[in-house]
């Protein structure tokens, strides 16, 4: 079927598809000029500024010269995340499952009500909450976890602080990020076939031989794409970590250690008081983790949209 | 193998609801429950086990055990089963007990410093130290809502014209504006502050509520965006092809068939816009910073909102400033929460 657009129809679908293409602009234009405005830090820089531990804004006379670089926080960015993704991961498939296959009708909608909303909670509040009531269940099993295995390195501190460290950061950037793992999980939970879930019923099978052979592979790549667009909030996360976390520019491998930061929280840290030029490498840092996130969202999104055949 | 007896059809015997859990049956897994607690209860007041997760765990381990226990005449097919439905149960419990907890605490650290003051006055005569009878969030109020009602004015427009280009235009680029707008809803709140600074902001030399707006309208542009399409696809197909079989040409049946159709439903995608970004610290931070008096010009100069206020007084660290961000969080919760019954209300409307 040919259609044939007049003069009026296709000024109207000039108007729409530019409207449309907005939203490609801004992406374009926020790529472009973070880093047009950083790209003098990547050029002083080079590689450093992505592996160095270093940021030290130079003195007025020239004696102590600028040093820029977010090794550091890039590594401590990835612990955090990977922290919450952890915890966040299992709590979310079960929440999922259980809204989907256990749930008593009467506790079900309520508690979806909840889920939607719960997702809309602001990352501020989330670190309010974390500080003022979460530290000290967190610290407490902060403890418990150095007590019992700190032997092992990742679980070791240097001093026995406890408060403040990328396991608590994490702890509460998980409860974060459970609302839109658990959204995306109970979507593609519910659209696994009746019947096949039936059949394993009729089988003779019990619930949870039908979520293991059924549910669990069916839905795997759409809660994979949900985990990460989790994990892609974690990874941005500014106000929750800037007040959970100290910043400190070292290689920090022990979760326990009140010690680390990420680049998102490096910024709004920054920001107030930098002078021009460190205000160019936040600017640096800012399109490092655009892109960081802007390739986890993508990869998220296309396993979700492969894994969930739009109608 | 014994036969199955055919259920007694006799007349005036109640219908048989197998599907329905027994009265008896509830009661005992209620019972149950609470004798898992009460035990837990018990560990944590005599044992090493400490404090509400202490009890929390407790709780599982001993229903856990409870689980195994009872299903030990049966198979092993059983047991897992059992021991999953636990397993489960908890690991949504210890979901959902975070947002309780939150909930919970907003309200009952939030409750002391909301007096009438706290929606009538500003700061600009008052120390974050005095007593909560002084001073107030209502600078705070005005910027959040004016900072949301430019970003609104700005978003909504290009979110409903993305919408009608996938399901209306249906362009060659649909595939790949669904995938962007898709992708834009992770960039973090603070590089869109830091693009607005790098742009905005240093092109007008100054800190602006406009400049905060412009940030939020980045982030609030994907929600608006997805949502608007997700309504507008509710639009019967029959609608277009009665705009089009009364002469009307594409673009009239679009505005005067297709979107007053959903004219409730877009007005959702506004709001669950607006409540996705009236939270937003980070942006705001690198945009519009914070004041202490009541402006309405958002054109100039700084302007507090409700997330830079509980950002400034949390990091003040006193007793009443810590109590005035907490006040403000309950403020910034019951907007979220009434704009979300709103938009649930008015969803409600164009799907049945």
């Amino acid at each position: 079927m040919t259609v044939i657009y007049n003069r009026e129809d296709k000024i109207f679908r000039g108007i729409v598809t530019s409207g449309a293409l907005t939203s490609l602009v801004v992406l374009g234009l926020i790529g472009l000029f973070l880093f047009l405005r950083g790209a003098q830090i990547f050029n002083d820089n080079g590689l450093n500024f992505l592996t160095g531990t270093n940021w030290t804004v130079g003195s007025e006379d020239g004696t102590v010269p600028d040093e820029f670089s977010i090794g550091a926080m890039l590594i401590g960015t990835v612990i955090v995340s990977l922290v919450a993704i952890v915890i966040a991961f299992p709590l979310a498939i079960g929440g999922a499952l259980y809204l989907e296959f256990y749930a008593p009708q009467f506790v079900r909608k309520p508690l979806v009500t909840m889920l939607d909303l719960a997702a809309s909670i602001p990352s501020l509040i989330f670190g309010l909450w974390g500080i003022e009531v979460f530290t000290t269940f967190g610290e407490r099993w902060a403890v418990f976890l150095n007590h019992r295995l700190g032997f092992i390195p990742l679980f070791g501190v240097e001093f026995e602080n406890f408060g403040r460290s990328p396991f608590i950061a994490g702890c509460v950037l998980a409860s974060l990020i459970v609302p839109i793992t658990t959204s995306v999980a109970r979507e593609v939970y519910s659209r696994t076939p009746r019947d096949l879930v039936d059949t394993c019923y009729a089988l003779g099978g019990s619930k949870w031989g039908a979520i293991r052979a059924v549910v669990i592979p069916y839905g795997r790549s759409g809660v994979i794409g949900g985990a990460m667009l989790g994990l892609g909030r974690a990874l941005g996360e500014t106000v929750a970590v800037y007040l959970l976390l100290n910043l400190v520019f070292s290689y920090e491998f022990r979760i326990l250690e009140s010690a680390g930061g990420n680049v998102a929280s490096l910024i709004a840290t920054k920001f107030g008081d930098a002078t021009p030029y460190e205000l160019k490498a936040l600017v640096a840092a800012g399109f490092v983790l655009f892109l960081l996130t802007l390739v986890v969202n993508m990869t998220a999104t296309t396993i979700v949209q492969r894994s969930t055949p739009r109608a | 193998m014994s036969t199955i007896a055919a259920p007694e059809a006799s007349p005036g015997a109640a219908p048989q609801t197998p599907w329905v859990t027994p009265r008896p049956q509830q009661l005992l897994t209620l019972a149950t429950l609470l004798a898992s607690g009460l035990v837990s209860l018990v560990v944590v007041r005599f044992t090493g086990v400490a404090g509400f997760d202490g009890w929390a765990i407790t709780f599982f381990a001993v229903s856990l055990l409870l689980a195994v226990v009872r299903s030990a005449r049966a198979g092993s097919k059983e047991r897992t089963d059992a021991i999953m439905r636990v397993t489960v149960t908890a690991a949504a419990a210890g979901a959902f007990v975070p947002w309780l907890s939150i909930f919970g605490s907003v309200i009952v650290k939030g409750y002391e410093g909301l007096q009438p003051n706290f929606f009538t006055q500003d700061m600009r005569t008052t120390t974050p130290d005095d007593f909560l009878e002084f001073g107030g969030a209502i600078h705070a109020i005005v910027g959040s809502l004016l900072m949301v009602l430019i970003a609104t004015v700005i978003t909504l427009p290009l979110g409903i014209l993305s919408g009608l280009y996938l399901t209306e235009v249906r362009g060659k680029l649909t595939f790949l504006v669904r995938f962007v707008v898709q992708s834009m809803s992770g960039v973090p709140s603070i590089v869109a502050g830091l693009f607005i600074y790098t742009t905005y902001v240093y092109g007008t030399e100054s800190f602006s509520a406009m400049a905060g707006a412009l940030a939020l309208s980045v982030l609030m542009l994907p929600t608006v965006a997805r949502t608007a399409e997700e309504v507008l696809k509710l639009v019967p197909e029959d609608l277009r092809s009665a705009g089009y079989a009364l002469g009307a040409r594409q673009w009239r049946t679009a505005l005067m068939v297709v979107v007053p159709t959903v004219r409730s439903g877009l007005t959702t995608a506004a709001i669950l816009g607006v409540a996705r970004v009236i939270g937003e610290t980070a942006p705001l931070l690198l945009t519009s910073l914070s004041n202490s008096s009541l402006r309405i010009n958002p054109i100039e100069g700084p302007m507090a909102s409700l997330p830079t206020y509980i950002f400034g007084y949390l990091q003040i660290g006193t007793e009443y400033a810590i109590a005035r961000a907490w006040s403000a969080s309950f403020v910034l919760l019951v907007l979220v929460l009434v704009l979300f019954v709103i938009a649930r209300r008015f969803g409600g409307k164009d799907k049945r």
